[in-house]
């Protein structure tokens, strides 16, 4: 099935055709229309939350691009349309096919490291002792559970020009240019802290999923494997790997689309500076849209990110869909 | 099966060594946010607190406007996630118990707004605070971060309401309760530890937002700790005792109830999205 755009639910509407919600029996005509009725009922405020908190932002996002509004506009409240002017400025600028480009190369760098590692690290935990998992387990929850906000600012702590641990490490080891380093002075030092921040702080998530996920193998599988006379490689890949397929492609795409939405450790560590060299397209929507006033360039730059995302979504939602077929 | 001193050795050591790794810049917020200035800003770095001080404590929680902050933060988060809870309940009731035309699309609806782009609409929520004149106000800040959580508590909760026996209720009902009575008195003690660790997740998330909070408040009377707590360089300039202590005060609460729910961290945050 393909999977549609917000689609506001309607309400009531919809109740009248459905007549045959409603446990207990028609007692009367009344009482099962009254019946087929309450689902919809209470589902009703959470839809109109919906609507209202999610549905409207999104649509104004999509009005906003249509429009001229920077500051004098702003401020007089006046509502200037301009057609597609904003999408046109935009797919025309090489700011923002190279803000794109760079968004896609960020988000693959970290989404395979934090597949690949996490991956390592899960089957690293299905192997380990009992008192040994519960360590690194431990070791990886306060990781995952770390603020986005207090980890960005504990490795600006980590990285710091003056007295930072890793600076002081790096010259111990023998590479003194590094004593005085300014890590936020150049694209890719920036990007490697940011970089490492968030593989640091995705890894957890994969690798305590993937763990969960290998202790539902049924041990039988291993031993038909090995009585079939496979090695330690074989089982692993005729066995473990089919197994945890779907689950890896399931979390590949979540990673996808929260890295390439990131905003907060991106935006926090350095501002998407030095010279605006770091700033991804989310960052980049709100530079130009709030931080320089160009509201409706802003809200075209974030529409455009949005159907990146939805058509990213979109496809997540199918393979999980998938999976979960005859559950809903 | 038997193994070689290296092949049991090797798991053990990159273990210690991948546990250093996760777990250093935590204790690194806690050493500096306990040591004292002269240990922080020493040429060769002392890794141990041995002479521990609460003075960054006090610079921190004496900051302009700390308890504001707090309050702020406190508030909107409870509000956000007591009202997604009750939202949420209903609607989880009815996609758990119902058959009903369109609950497929419910859910997928909902599975998408659980999904929602929320880092990149923030200009134009801005522009709908600020048409509702309630920039600098903590209303729209609880509405948001309500709708935020509101899908994941959904399609959580709706887990939780199934997996309470339908024979309970139905015996309730046949013992004289309505189903609303047979809701609250029977379904409702069995779904507590359920409603528990749903509202801690959503209290995480609120707790942390920074994006929102960004655009919508600049003025200090109606900010949150995320929003002090990243422009630490204009609040404390270099001092990064203090900054440490104030990221530890900002993220012990969290971290105490990650540790507490692992558990079903595993199986929760992904909302039945994910599967094993």
């Amino acid at each position: 099935m393909t999977v549609q755009t917000e689609r506001p639910p309607s309400g009531p509407a919809d109740a009248r055709k459905a007549d045959d919600g409603g446990p207990g029996g028609p007692t009367s005509r009344a009482a099962s229309r009254a019946g087929a009725l309450t689902p919809y009922l209470l589902l009703l405020p959470a839809c109109a939350a919906t609507v209202l908190l999610l549905g409207w932002p999104l649509l104004k996002d999509i009005l906003l691009s249509f429009q001229n509004l920077n500051m004098a506009q702003l401020i007089q409240h006046v509502t200037e349309w301009n057609g597609i002017d904003n999408y046109k400025e935009t797919l025309a600028s090489e700011d923002f096919w190279r803000v794109t480009l760079r968004s896609i190369i960020f988000t693959a760098v970290n989404v395979v490291l934090v597949m690949v590692l996490g991956t390592l690290v899960g089957l690293l935990l299905a192997r380990l002792g009992k008192r040994m998992r519960f360590t690194l387990m431990i070791g990886l929850v306060l990781a995952w559970a770390m603020p986005p906000v207090a980890a960005t600012t504990v490795y600006q702590w980590l990285f710091a020009q003056r007295f930072g641990v890793v600076n002081w490490v790096l010259d111990k080891l023998g590479w003194h240019s590094m004593a005085d380093y300014s890590w936020t002075s150049s694209q890719m030092s920036t990007f490697f802290v940011v970089t490492l921040l968030i593989v640091w702080m995705s890894i957890p998530f994969v690798a305590i999923n993937l763990y969960a996920a290998t202790t539902t193998i049924p041990d039988e599988l291993y031993e038909a494997a090995s009585l079939d006379g496979a090695g330690v490689w074989r089982s692993f890949t005729t066995v473990t790997m089919p197994f945890l397929r779907p689950f890896l492609y399931a979390t590949t795409f979540l990673e996808i689309i929260w890295i390439f939405k990131a905003f907060t450790q991106v935006f926090t560590f350095n501002g998407g500076g030095p010279d605006r060299l770091t700033e991804t397209l989310p960052v980049y929507a709100y530079i130009e849209g709030v931080g320089n006033q160009h509201y409706g360039m802003g809200a075209a730059i974030a529409v455009l990110t949005i159907l990146i995302l939805l058509g990213l979504t979109a496809y997540y939602l199918r393979v999980v869909l998938k999976q979960e077929e005859d559950e809903l | 099966m038997k193994r070689s001193l290296f092949g049991r050795l090797w798991p053990n050591v990159t273990a210690v060594v991948l546990f250093v790794g996760f777990v250093f810049p935590v204790y690194w917020m806690f050493a500096t946010a306990f040591k004292p200035t002269g240990d922080i800003i020493s040429e060769n770095p002392v890794w141990f607190p041995t002479h521990p001080t609460f003075e960054h404590f006090k610079t921190a929680t004496h900051a302009d406007h700390f308890w504001t902050f707090v309050t702020n933060s406190v508030t909107v988060t409870v509000l956000a996630v007591v009202f997604s809870l009750i939202i949420a309940l209903a609607g989880s009731f009815a996609l758990a118990r119902v058959r009903f035309k369109g609950r497929r699309g419910f859910i997928v609806a909902f599975m998408l707004a659980q999904m929602a782009p929320w880092e990149v609409m923030i200009i134009a929520m801005y522009m709908i605070v600020r048409d509702a004149s309630m920039l600098n106000s903590l209303v729209p800040l609880t509405l948001f971060y309500m709708m935020m959580i509101l899908p994941f508590t959904l399609l959580t909760l709706r887990g939780f309401v199934a997996a309470v026996p339908k024979e309970l209720e139905e015996s309730a009902m046949v013992d004289g309760c309505t189903r609303a009575q047979a809701f609250r008195r029977v379904i409702l003690p069995l779904l507590a530890p359920g409603l528990m660790s749903t509202s801690l997740f959503g209290f995480i998330t609120a707790w942390n937002e920074f994006p929102l909070v960004l655009v919508l408040n600049k003025e200090a009377h109606a900010q949150t700790l995320p929003l002090w707590l990243s422009s630490f360089q204009t609040v404390f300039g270099d001092d990064w005792g203090a900054t440490m202590a104030a990221s530890s005060l900002f993220a012990l609460p969290i971290l105490i109830l990650f540790v507490f729910l692992q558990r079903r961290a595993v199986s929760g945050l992904t909302a039945g999205a994910v599967k094993g």
